[in-house]
């Protein structure tokens, strides 16, 4: 049987198995196990690890080692990434890679404490001033968190943008069995500033941006063709799609069960890449379902968008887009069940 | 006998400052010191924002171009990921006083093993001449345009005095300028002291270079320079605040 180990560990752990080796970041409940850990972690495997006055300032020595062509990665919660989105607009502009973890905690400005998912359009849409975006990864166990640690690390090398292993406070704090991957290293980049001069650096007043740009898009365009994830399952002959991601989406995978036993015909998508948003999850379900309903732990309901925009592009326009939306916490199954009900009977009024 | 001066070969083209300017002679003697401590193929310069941007189409050894005020930090990152590489951070005094002083100071206080070289204009050059941190009392600038305030807006920050009298562990922090030949020369060899001890693992170096702007000063680049040996020398002395140690 596999070790219980915190989220937070488990996540850390994995960052270094994965060949990082430069850490830097500013502690934030409930992301900081992470960097405590790693305050140890990183000089046992011969590593770097600073703790900087604020996030924004971790951010940018992050910009310092991701252009050196080091493995590098940072982890905060909502508000904190809210501090770091200068820093990781600018590593966008510079085509720079790195992971960060948002351990989100629910709430605007200092936020709380409790988990949520109130980051979705802020994490999805890049974030910061500009025009880029990052990979968006939401694990809903520890074992696929760590699974996808190493996944975004690569995913950010080959397409040099930055991952967000967009997670939530509940997560981070839990325990669960996994297993550790074994040890990874990892080379620096090729042509990376490292003052030997091998490339020579472009300035800022001789950049071509308009090909800059046109190469950006073109990138993302390969991005979301090739790298959705998603899991799925009754989807096929569902009356009803509920649509999920994280905790929120554990939970909707356990109530779909019990529904399906009950007789409902529901079926559930639960997205792993918020961005690219696994749009291609959406082409296989029955064309006569009547609705998708969105569970989200947030209060305004934020992924809903997403999902109507997603049925605009499949030719599924007309159908109900519903959202419920729990502020905050992981929804019980039973919550989920007993909302699931009011909405075939019409009491929940659709979003789209 | 006169000696030929050579541009270092580190700079591969004319550099746009306005005439004048004490940018253009902080980047030589910069580029003077790697060539002559054969640092050219293990050097990286973190550029800042402001005018000094316009170095970045000529400096040819490993470059970065930081945020508006984030050098130090970004040099931070350079450094551990490089630590035998010479590691310079080059900022303004809006760059690094305002919008940066948290990476500035937080840098000394590591003792981070990087050069930060900060020219004081006393202006914001880039956007057009606002009041800055070391703008001094009086001075007429596009924010303060009857002159600055400093009962409403401080007085002109002392960024070196401040480092050197808070982190005495720093290695090396001294305060230079350019409008005089025998200042060039004491300037350069504040520099290179600089580079020898981040490249010798002593820690932490600062200079502070006083600059004319007469661009946004409305000034003649003589007038200008008169103002910098005058108004400004007086408040902000010359020399080194704190002296390298024997390792
Ligand atoms: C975040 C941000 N805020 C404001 C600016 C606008 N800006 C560009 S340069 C500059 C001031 C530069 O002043 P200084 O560092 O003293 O350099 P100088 O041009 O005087 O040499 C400002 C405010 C910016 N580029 N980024
Ligand atoms: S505006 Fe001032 S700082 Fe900028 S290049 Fe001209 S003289 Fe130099």
């Amino acid at each position: 049987m596999s070790d219980m180990v915190k989220g937070n560990h488990a996540f850390a752990e994995a960052a270094v198995r994965a060949g990082a080796r430069f850490y830097a970041g500013y502690p934030i409940t409930p992301s900081t196990e992470i960097m405590e850990y790693l305050s140890t972690r990183m000089e046992e495997v011969g590593g770097v690890f600073i703790q900087a006055e604020n996030e924004g300032a971790s951010m940018n020595i992050l910009t310092g080692a991701s252009a050196s062509g080091v493995r590098c990665f940072t982890a905060s919660s909502s508000v904190g990434m809210t501090l770091k989105q200068e820093a990781i607009s600018h590593m966008a502009d510079s085509d720079l890679p790195f992971l960060a973890f948002n351990v989100v905690r629910y709430g605007n400005g200092l936020g709380t404490l409790d988990t949520g998912q109130s980051d979705y359009h802020r994490d999805t849409r890049g974030g910061g001033s500009g025009d880029y975006r990052c990979i968006v990864l939401a694990p809903y166990s520890i074992p696929e968190a760590v699974e996808l640690i190493s996944v975004g690390f690569d995913l950010s090398d080959q397409y040099l943008v930055g991952t967000i292993i967009h997670t939530e406070a509940a997560l981070g704090q839990m325990m669960e069995p996994c297993d550790m991957p074994e040890m990874k290293t990892v080379e620096r980049r090729f042509g990376a500033i490292d003052g030997t001069y091998s490339h020579k650096r472009i300035s800022p007043l001789t950049r071509n941006r308009l090909e800059e740009a046109v190469e950006m898009k073109e990138r993302y365009e390969r991005i979301k063709a090739n790298e959705q994830r998603w899991e799925s399952e009754y989807v096929e002959d569902a009356d009803y799609v509920l649509v999920a991601y994280g905790l929120a989406g554990r939970s909707v995978i356990g109530a779909v069960k019990q529904l399906r036993e009950e007789g409902h015909k529901v079926g559930y998508i639960r997205p792993i890449t918020l961005w690219p948003y696994p749009e291609k999850a959406f082409e296989a379900v029955n064309p006569e379902v009547k609705g998708y309903i969105s569970v989200e732990e947030n209060a305004t309901g934020q992924m809903v968008d997403d999902i109507a925009l997603t049925l605009k592009k499949t030719s599924q326009a007309s159908k109900d887009v519903f959202a419920l939306t729990y502020a905050y916490g992981v929804p019980a199954m039973k919550k989920i069940k007993a909302d699931f009900i009011r909405i075939t009977k019409g009491e929940i009024k659709e979003v789209y | 006998m006169a000696v030929a001066k050579k541009i270092p070969s580190i700079l591969s083209k004319q550099i746009s400052f306005c005439p004048g300017c004490g940018h253009g002679v902080v980047v030589r003697l910069i580029a003077e010191c790697i060539e002559e401590m054969k640092q050219e193929k293990n050097s990286i310069i973190n550029v800042g924002v402001g005018c000094y941007s316009l170095m970045t189409p000529s400096v040819e050894i490993d470059r970065f171009d930081s945020l508006h005020g984030r050098g130090a930090a970004i040099s931070t990152g350079f450094k551990r990921a490089n630590p035998d590489t010479l590691v310079i951070s080059y900022q303004g005094d809006g760059d690094a006083y305002s919008i940066g002083i948290g990476e500035s100071v937080s840098a000394a206080y590591r003792n981070e093993n990087i050069t930060v070289i900060t020219v004081n204009n006393t202006n914001y050059g880039m956007t057009g001449g606002q009041m800055s941190a070391t703008t001094m009392p009086g001075q007429k600038t596009t924010t303060s345009p009857l002159g600055r305030n400093c009962q409403t807006t401080g007085m002109p920050m002392k960024f070196p005095e401040m480092i050197a009298s808070s982190f005495p562990e720093v290695a090396y922090v001294a305060r230079g300028s350019v409008t005089k030949p025998a200042y060039v020369n004491k300037l350069k060899g504040y520099i290179k002291n600089a580079f020898e001890a981040q490249m010798n693992g002593e820690g932490y170096s600062l200079i502070e270079v006083l600059s004319p702007c007469p661009t946004n000063w409305g000034m003649s680049p003589v007038e200008s320079h008169e103002r910098v040996n005058g108004e400004i020398e007086a408040y902000y002395p010359l020399g080194e605040f704190k002296l390298r140690e024997e390792k």
